[in-house]
């Protein structure tokens, strides 16, 4: 009897030591595999399965991370300088950041979305929003870069932007605040009938992404919130929510709440382009910025436009309708087939869906309601497919999972409410931590969505982590939706405002993404590809310094004849050719950032010496194991001084040979 | 009595192979074996020491100037910034490179310059010596063959 209890004893041991062995061999496949951090849990070295790029709000930036883990990879400067990336500090991305008022360092990044090829994400470009000095930029996903950026005249508040159409034909810009226009000085009580807002599309070129404005639809002066576009059969439609149809313009959270609806707009946008083509529309004048960065050059230039078109949306009848829409909607999405469209009134106790068909049918049949500035209103019961009942308090957003489910969050009652398409039953709620904003399944706005993660967005986090004073970090929430009860998986903390983001498979990108820079390539007005090509140029009180990297030197590192006074260009080229070997530049006294060059780039910092002395400069960026000798001298003589130019590198004269 | 001994040397057994699998999954080769190495191949003529990578054989025919002179201007824009012909800089010196290594090694240390510096006897020693690892420049085999080239009328005089 004691041996047979001493054997299953035995074979007990054994067969845990088994199976813990199996768990931690296979990582995500053993049996006790269900738990939350196990479904995060990316092991050392290996990839993530997602991209997520997340908006930075305030910060003005876009982040990059990995889903499931939450990982941080990269931010990328989009609207606000950084000084790591010497983004807007070096000269060859100063221009990024000009616009009609000049250079401007900071802005509001609200909403990434990535290029699409027949409704189903093509991971070629992700498209994001600045809100206050009103622009959209363009960020290349082979070099993770910002690459354009356009401003949007007639606009302020740019907040129903930038979502693009099933074939990236357009991506498109609203205003939030209706604005005069043309702008003029005039008394801010006469709003109402005076202000309008701009509705604007901007045609993206299918080759290499060139943005232009082709068209601007000037819309009666209510707040335009956000947009999504139609898709499969409502693919040439654009819907946008409006709130403030009260046209206030003091007090809007009392005088814009007082209709008891207001509208999504629904633009044909496919009737427009055809009468623009037919030479519809008024070229009106106007000032905006549009800055190119050149992959060849590694330079932006910025342009001043100075025309745009406009359409009066009663010049092109059926193109424009407005379907009423319970309680100040904000968020406005259309589900992966693009029959339904979900208003999500904030301040209503359901949420409103409204069918395409429907729509459709309405129109021909004339079911209108009045009409507000020539635009026909339709009547309410006519578009309308369902409403989600009770579901939760301020509903803000909708995503799909492309299996029949919408999810929504809402704000006031802190949650993500699961609901089924068709049937406007709620599946399921989970709360969340806290007044989530966004949420974000990987392929949200396209036919083809990948139903696995729901990212959910919080604006507060309170005792969520450790505290850091009064300012505490922001958060994203990780949810699995696989199965029919959504889980909460992960907390991550994420840098400025997350408000929304962009996701796609990792793979669709990761074999696109750039390594080095050909240095044979390369078209940079100051680039050297050899150190024989060294050299230090005076042109009166300008020198030009022309220098390279590799590890893990500078050529030349000893310069004379630098005068106080001088305006001192360095040119920097790195001359490497392997992957994840950039070095860094900084220079005493230079009133600008580092700068930190990829494998055959060329980057330029400009510095005042204002003092005589030898003063260093060096690798920022920790190179190789003589990383801390990759420094170099410049001596500094009184104006007008004798000294003459001399540039060498281990005493000689830099050569090939 | 006897059961227990089993039992725990099964169990012993299936702890020391879990740990295994990790251990090779991680750590390089074990130190001891690669000093052997070292000790064999320093011994071989360094002309008979292909390298690690992809070029196992090749015959050279007469120098072709044409080929020269388009090494050299690869050479210049990718190698210069480390290696000089004259003078030792961040790597070594390369007059009479062909005549101290054979074309194969030159060509690996060019292509596939991280193996050899982890892997190759005499690469590793060169490592040692300038602590500066060969750096991959990320030439094609065609623009190596093009250098190999130029290299060959560099003679060590």
């Amino acid at each position: 009897m004691k041996t047979i209890f001493k054997s299953l004893l035995s074979i007990t041991i054994v067969s845990l030591v088994l199976s813990s062995c199996g768990n931690g061999g296979t990582s995500k496949k053993g049996a006790l595999s269900s738990s939350a951090a196990e479904k995060v849990y990316v092991a050392p070295g290996e990839h993530d399965e997602f991209y997520a790029f997340v908006s930075g709000g305030f910060s003005g930036q876009l982040a990059v991370y990995g889903l499931p883990s939450g990982r941080l990879f990269k931010v990328i400067p989009v609207f606000s300088v950084d000084a790591e990336k010497a983004y807007g500090f070096n000269e060859e991305t100063k221009p990024m950041l000009n616009t009609s008022h000049g250079f401007i360092p900071w802005d509001d990044s609200h909403h990434p979305d990535i290029s699409q090829t027949n409704g189903v994400l093509d991971g070629r470009w992700v498209f994001i929003n600045g809100n206050n000095t009103p622009r959209i930029a363009k960020i290349d996903l082979t070099t993770f870069e910002t690459t354009e950026i356009i401003e949007i005249p007639n606009s302020a508040g740019n907040h129903s932007s930038s979502f693009v159409t099933e074939n990236t034909e357009y991506v498109v810009a609203g205003t939030r605040f209706s604005i005069p226009y043309p702008q003029k000085d005039m008394p801010i009580e006469e709003y109402k009938g005076n202000f309008k807002g701009a509705l604007t599309f901007i045609s993206v070129d299918p080759e290499d992404g060139g943005m232009d404005i082709k068209f601007q639809i000037m819309m009666p002066g209510f707040n335009y919130d956000l947009s999504h576009p139609g898709r499969g059969a409502s693919h040439g439609w654009f819907f946008f929510t409006t709130y403030n149809t009260e046209e206030a313009n003091s007090l809007l959270e009392v005088n814009a709440s007082q209709n008891d609806k207001d509208f999504i707009a629904a633009i044909n946008w496919k009737k427009i382009e055809e009468y623009v083509n037919n030479g519809g529309g008024t070229k009106a004048p106007a000032r905006y910025a549009h800055n190119v960065y050149d992959e060849e050059t590694h330079t932006a230039t910025s342009t001043m436009r100075k025309e745009v078109l406009i359409v009066n949306p009663s010049e092109v009848p059926g193109a424009v309708y407005f379907m009423p829409t319970p309680k100040s909607p904000h968020g406005c999405d259309v589900d992966p087939s693009g029959e339904y469209i979900v208003g999500n009134g904030k301040l209503a106790a359901e949420l409103t869906i409204h069918s395409f068909s429907k729509m459709i049918k309405a129109i021909e049949e004339k079911k209108f309601d009045g009409e507000a500035y020539g635009i026909p209103i339709l009547q309410y019961e006519a578009t309308l497919a369902g409403v989600v009942k009770q579901p939760g308090l301020g509903p803000l957003h909708t995503e799909f999972d492309g299996k029949g489910n919408a999810y929504t969050t809402f704000f006031i009652s802190s949650e993500v409410v699961k609901w089924k398409l068709g049937t406007w039953e709620v599946i399921d709620r989970k709360p969340t931590y806290y007044s989530v904003g966004h949420l974000m399944i990987p392929g949200g706005n396209s036919r083809k969505p990948f139903g696995k993660y729901v990212l959910a967005m919080n604006k507060i986090t309170k005792d969520r982590y450790l505290p850091t004073g009064p300012e505490v970090t922001q958060s994203a929430q990780l949810y699995d939706i696989t199965g029919d009860k959504m889980e909460l998986l992960l907390d991550f903390p994420t840098i400025g405002e997350p408000h929304y983001a962009a996701g796609i498979p990792a793979d669709i990108v990761a074999k696109n993404s750039k390594k080095i820079f050909k240095l044979e390539e390369s078209k940079h007005k100051y680039v050297i590809r050899s150190e024989s090509e060294a050299k230090v140029v005076r042109e009166g009180n300008e020198v030009h310094i022309y220098m390279t990297m590799i590890r893990s030197h500078f050529a030349p590192d000893n310069i004379e004849g630098i005068q106080v006074g001088d305006k001192v260009y360095f040119h920097v080229t790195n001359l490497e050719q392997d992957y994840d070997v950039p070095h860094g530049i900084s220079m005493i006294g230079a009133q600008t950032s580092e700068l930190l060059i990829m494998p055959g780039q060329t980057e330029t910092f400009v510095w005042y010496p204002k003092q005589v002395g030898v003063w260093p400069f060096y690798c920022t960026d920790f190179c190789s194991a003589l990383h801390q000798e990759m420094q170099g001298y410049i001596r500094v003589s009184p104006k007008g001084s004798k000294v003459p130019i001399k540039f060498t590198l281990d005493g000689d004269a830099v050569d090939a040979e | 009595m006897k059961l227990k001994v089993i039992v725990l040397a099964v169990v012993v057994a299936f702890i020391a192979s879990c740990g295994n699998e990790k251990k090779e999954e991680k750590s390089s080769t074990p130190v001891e074996v690669k000093k052997e190495v070292v000790k064999k191949e320093a011994e071989v003529n360094p002309m008979d020491n292909k390298g690690i990578g992809p070029i196992t054989s090749m015959t050279l025919a007469d120098i072709d100037d044409a080929m020269v002179a388009e090494g050299k201007e690869i050479f210049k824009m990718k190698c210069s910034a480390c290696h000089k012909i004259s003078k030792r800089v961040v790597g070594p010196a390369l007059a009479g490179i062909t005549e101290r290594r054979s074309p194969e090694w030159i060509m690996n240390m060019i292509l596939n310059p991280e193996e050899m510096v982890a892997k190759d006897p005499i690469a590793k020693k060169l490592l040692a010596e300038y602590l500066a690892p060969m750096a991959n420049q990320n030439l094609t085999e065609k623009e190596a063959r093009l250098i190999l080239e130029y290299f060959r009328t560099k003679k060590a005089k």
